[in-house]
Parts: C-alpha cells; structure tokens; sequence
C-alpha cells in the first residue's frame, strides 16, 4: 500500500492499519421503513485485498448492492466497522478513491460522451489539457475512440456501459465498485464486456469489487466470490478463486476447475435460499 | 418527399376545421343579427326579401355578431391601411401590449426560476412559499389588477410597468412550478453519481439539475407567455382604455363597435399564437444544441 494512505489509519475505528483496502467487521444496517425495520445486511465480515477481483452474488434482496453502497458511503451502517482505503467510507469518497458503475449506464444525455467523461474531471479542476488527455486515455481503453462527439443516444447499450466505465475510471481511483454493469445487456454483449474488463483489470491493476447475480460472470470473472443469502442479508460462503490471475479466455469456462467452483457457487445459493418455499 | 405529407398531414385537416368553422360563423351570425335586420326594416319601413335580409345581417355596422368579412376587412383596414403610429392602428396598440407582455413574461420567468431554485435547495422554502405561491394563484387577477394600477399609479408608477407586473404576477407560477418540477428531475442515479464525485451543491445544479430541467423549463414558458399576454391585456382595462388591445377590446365595448372588439381580440389571438410559436422554436433550437434525440413524427 501506498505510504500516504498509511496515515488514513487516524481515521479508522479502532482497527489497525492493515493491507487490505476494505475491511469491513461485524456490519449490519437496517433500514427504517413504513412497515417496521427491514435488516438489510447482519453481521458482514469481510475484507478485500488490494488488487482483488471480488464479486458479490446472491438472489434479489440480499443485500449485495446495498453493501456495495455502505462501501462508496451512498449508504450508512447501523453497526459494525468498515474501513476503505484506510480511512472511512466518507472520507474515501471525500477524496474520490473509488469508480462506481452503476446499473444503467447513467450518461447525461445533454452532453457528449467525451463531455460525460469530463464531468468528474471538471468536478474535480482539472485544467482543459488534463481533462483532454484522460479522456482520449480513458475512452481508448474502453476501446470507445472515435465516439467522443456522439451523445449517448446515438451508441448501443454495451458502448453506453462502456462510457459510463471510461468515466468511472478517468477519476483514475484504485477502486472500481460495480453493480451490475452488465446486468441489463444481452447474453453475447455481456460475454465480450466481461473479456475486456479482466483484460482492463489486469492492465491497470485496480481493485475491482462487482455485483453480480450471474454465476458464470461472478466465477469467471472473480479472484474471490462473497456468496450472499437473503433476509436478513448475509454472507453465506467466500470461494476463494484457483483460476489463474489475470486475462482468462472465455473457454475457461467449460474446464472442470471452473465447474467446480460454479458448482460450490451454486451450491452456497442454494443452501442460503433453502428455508425460501 | 416530406412536402406532400406535410399538406396531407397538416394543412389538409387544419383547412378543413378552418372551412367548417367559419360556415357555422356565417350561419351563427344570419340568426344572431336577424332580429337587428327586421328592426331596421321596421324603422325605415322597408321590407326586406329573404335574401336581402340575409344579407343585409352580414354587413350591419354594429351587428351583434361580426360576420368572418367584416372582421377581416377592419383587420386589414386598421394594421395595413394606417399609419403604425396612428392611435387607431392596430399594430400601434399589438405593440403596446406586446412590449408590457415581454417584460412582465421576463420578470415572471425569472422570478419563477429563482424561487424553484429556492424552493428546491431549501426545505423551509418549500414548506413556507409553495401555499402561498398556490394561493396567489386563486386570487381573481381581474380584482387584483385594477387595485395594482391605482396603488402603483399613487405612487407615480404608470404606463408599461403596473401592466408588465400584472403578466409578471400570472407567469411566475408555470415557471416556479414546472422549475421546482424540472430542477427534483434528475434520477436517483444521477445524483448519486454527483455524490461520488463530491460534488458540490452549486456543481450539481449547474452540470445535472439545470440541464435536466430544461424540457421542464420550455413547457412552462409555453403557458407563461400565453398568460402573459392575458395579464398585459387585463392590466389595460383599468387605465381608461388609453392604448393597447385591451383598450380597443374596451373602447370598443363602449361604443358597442363589436367589428372593432373582435377585430382587436383576433390581433390578440394572432399576438398569443406568435409568441407560442417562438418559444415553440426556440425550444427546438436549445433542445437541438443540447443534443436531444430528434423527434420522430408518429405517422
């Protein structure tokens, strides 16, 4: 870890400064709703090393992208530690550490893609030049050059994700938090997407934590699967990954190594769900 | 291609409520003026054949209602046959109004826009002016202006403001409640993705809540400067039918010339579909800039 992130550690709740980038301890948040309190996530413990590839799967309701948003401080614990580079979720993303991607695409539709990956440059004054030049970087390595003056209106749905992922990154954080990004695409979009951002991800060696509910994108994709249950939510199982580091192929996923571990993916899903009908 | 369609689509239909309108117009005014025939043709002691009478109902002086001709001939006699400075001119008194009408549809917007900006980033705001904004609403402005006039015109203020003021009063609220609308727009998303960048309030009203409210924006203008108009014309009631077309829609009154009444109404409707429009295009204009999808026309 970097030497100026270690006097993050002031900020800490008590837990020591350590190398992992998350590190979240007996979390729990419950929301208040009009029909009594709804625990959304109980007793989370987790932690998430630098340069770790982490997915988060589970059936709707279990809390996997409400934990996602406790992380980029979109959300408060009610209870627990957590810790983000250090410091605290606020103070993260008061210095901008992360890249979220979100759901949809989230482009401003009045403005250029080159525009929409301006917008956190110029949040943050970053002079013209510098903007220009993270741009062309950025929008290069989502392989988007030449679409800087179209609006977002006028690209597919999987080039709109992959602008929305140029933006996340041109803010050129560590941390790249995704939720769902490819969630809403079709099955051969989503297929070529996930082989560019592991190829993305060995490139810029970012830490990547990404919401899933699809058991072949979380297994082929992950250094490390949280298996996730709902009511209340909670972590069910953590598969660690055997699959080599770094750009796999798309066949990986008919070798027996990988079955396997979809199959304890699986499996962790079923048991979590099983009091369900 | 887009030229024959354009007739089918648009002029055809148009044309045709147009026909249909004015025949019931000629019809309406045969009945309506007939009793006014037979009174003349009592008093003259003429007697008039069916037809002459039919007639006779569609070029009275005074009718009870202007036949379409009648209506047309003194459109064109009092814009194109006078001086534009002739204090019978119609287009002297159009711009009479017109001019109260922007500056009462300026200040109203901008008056509109500052307090949905307000009301907006301030809860307080939101609880404490919104019933009031609601409530200036219910307040017949056909009572309001006249004591607006008077109180203004105490104080030495006359002439193109009090009437500006009475449009400003009637088009801040479209704008404050189509802003208020426009500016809580943007997605949840949208704002959470402001919130991970850090940014801050004046930041994410100038690059998402601004942007986004603009269709808003637009529509509201579009009522805004159609009661504009409506409050420039009320406010010149009470002056004693001085200038403007709500001084030819009253001196007209007066003197029971209804050609010259609804001559003035016609200019006012012709004025209020003009400024429509234009707000119409510039619509189109800023949305097109802004890198709107074009339209596609349902056919």
């Amino acid at each position: 870890m970097a030497a100026g992130q270690a006097s993050g550690c002031v900020f800490t709740t008590g837990v020591p400064a350590s190398m992992n980038v998350i590190d979240i301890e007996a979390l729990s948040l419950t929301f208040e709703t009009g029909d009594g309190p709804v625990q959304a996530l109980s007793n989370i413990d987790l932690k998430i090393a630098k340069g770790d590839f982490v997915s988060f799967i589970g059936p709707s309701g279990c809390g996997k992208t409400t934990l996602l948003r406790v992380i980029a401080d979109l959300e408060q614990p009610t209870g627990g530690s957590i810790s983000v580079n250090g410091t605290t979720p606020e103070l993260a993303r008061l210095d901008r550490a992360y890249g979220y991607v979100f759901q949809a695409p989230a482009l401003y539709p009045w403005r250029t893609i080159a525009r929409n990956v301006a917008l956190p440059l110029e949040i943050m004054g970053l002079t013209r030049a510098q903007q220009q030049e993270r741009i062309a970087r950025n929008l290069a390595l989502v392989n988007l050059t030449g679409f800087e003056k179209k609006y977002p209106w006028q690209l597919s749905g999987g080039m709109q994700q992959r602008a929305s992922i140029a933006r996340a990154l041109a803010v050129e954080p560590d941390l790249l938090l995704m939720d769902e990004p490819f969630g809403a695409l079709d099955e051969i979009v989503r297929d070529h997407l996930n082989e560019q951002l592991l190829q993305l991800w060995a490139k810029t060696k970012k830490t990547v934590v990404f919401v899933t509910h699809s058991i072949p994108e979380a297994v082929y994709l992950s250094t490390k699967i949280v298996v996730m249950s709902p009511r209340p939510g909670r972590i069910h199982d953590i598969v660690e990954s055997d699959l080599p580091r770094g750009p796999r192929p798309l066949d990986i996923r008919e070798t027996p190594e990988f079955l396997k571990l979809a199959q304890r993916v699986r499996d962790g899903l079923r048991a979590g769900h099983s009091y369900d009908d | 291609m887009t030229k024959p369609s354009f007739v089918r689509q648009s002029v055809v239909p148009v044309l045709t409520v147009l026909a249909v309108l004015v025949a019931f117009w000629y019809v309406a005014a045969l009945f309506m003026n007939h009793s006014m025939v037979v009174a003349e043709a009592q008093l003259k002691g003429l007697a008039f054949t069916p037809s002459a009478t039919w007639l006779r109902s569609w070029t009275l002086d005074k009718p009870l209602l202007p036949a379409p001709h009648q209506v047309i001939a003194e459109l064109w006699r009092s814009t194109a046959g006078l001086s534009v400075t002739s204090k019978r001119s119609l287009v002297y008194h159009g711009w009479v109004t017109l001019s109260a009408t922007l500056l009462g549809f300026l200040l109203g917007t901008l008056l509109g826009i500052l307090l949905a900006i307000g009301i907006v980033h301030q809860k307080v705001m939101d609880k404490s002016l919104m019933p009031w904004i609601i409530a200036s609403q219910t307040v017949p402005i056909l009572a309001v202006a006249p004591m607006l006039i008077v109180v203004l015109n105490a104080i030495g203020i006359s002439g193109l403001l009090p009437k500006a003021l009475i449009s400003t009063y009637l088009s801040f609220f479209p704008v404050a409640v189509g802003m208020v609308k426009g500016l809580r727009s943007p997605e949840a998303i949208h704002l959470d993705l402001m919130r991970t960048y850090n940014a801050d309030d004046f930041q994410v009203f100038t690059k998402l809540r601004w942007p986004a409210s603009v269709p808003f924006l637009f529509a509201s203008l579009k009522v805004g400067i159609a009661i504009s108009l409506i409050g420039a014309i009320v406010g010149e009631l009470p002056t004693g039918a001085v200038a403007g077309l709500g001084a030819r829609l009253l001196s007209g009154s007066y003197y029971g010339q209804t050609i010259q009444i609804w001559a003035a109404l016609f200019a006012a409707a012709f004025l209020a579909g003009l400024l429509v429009l234009l707000v119409g295009w510039s619509e189109r204009l800023v949305m097109h800039l802004m890198g709107a999808r074009p339209e596609r026309r349902a056919g």
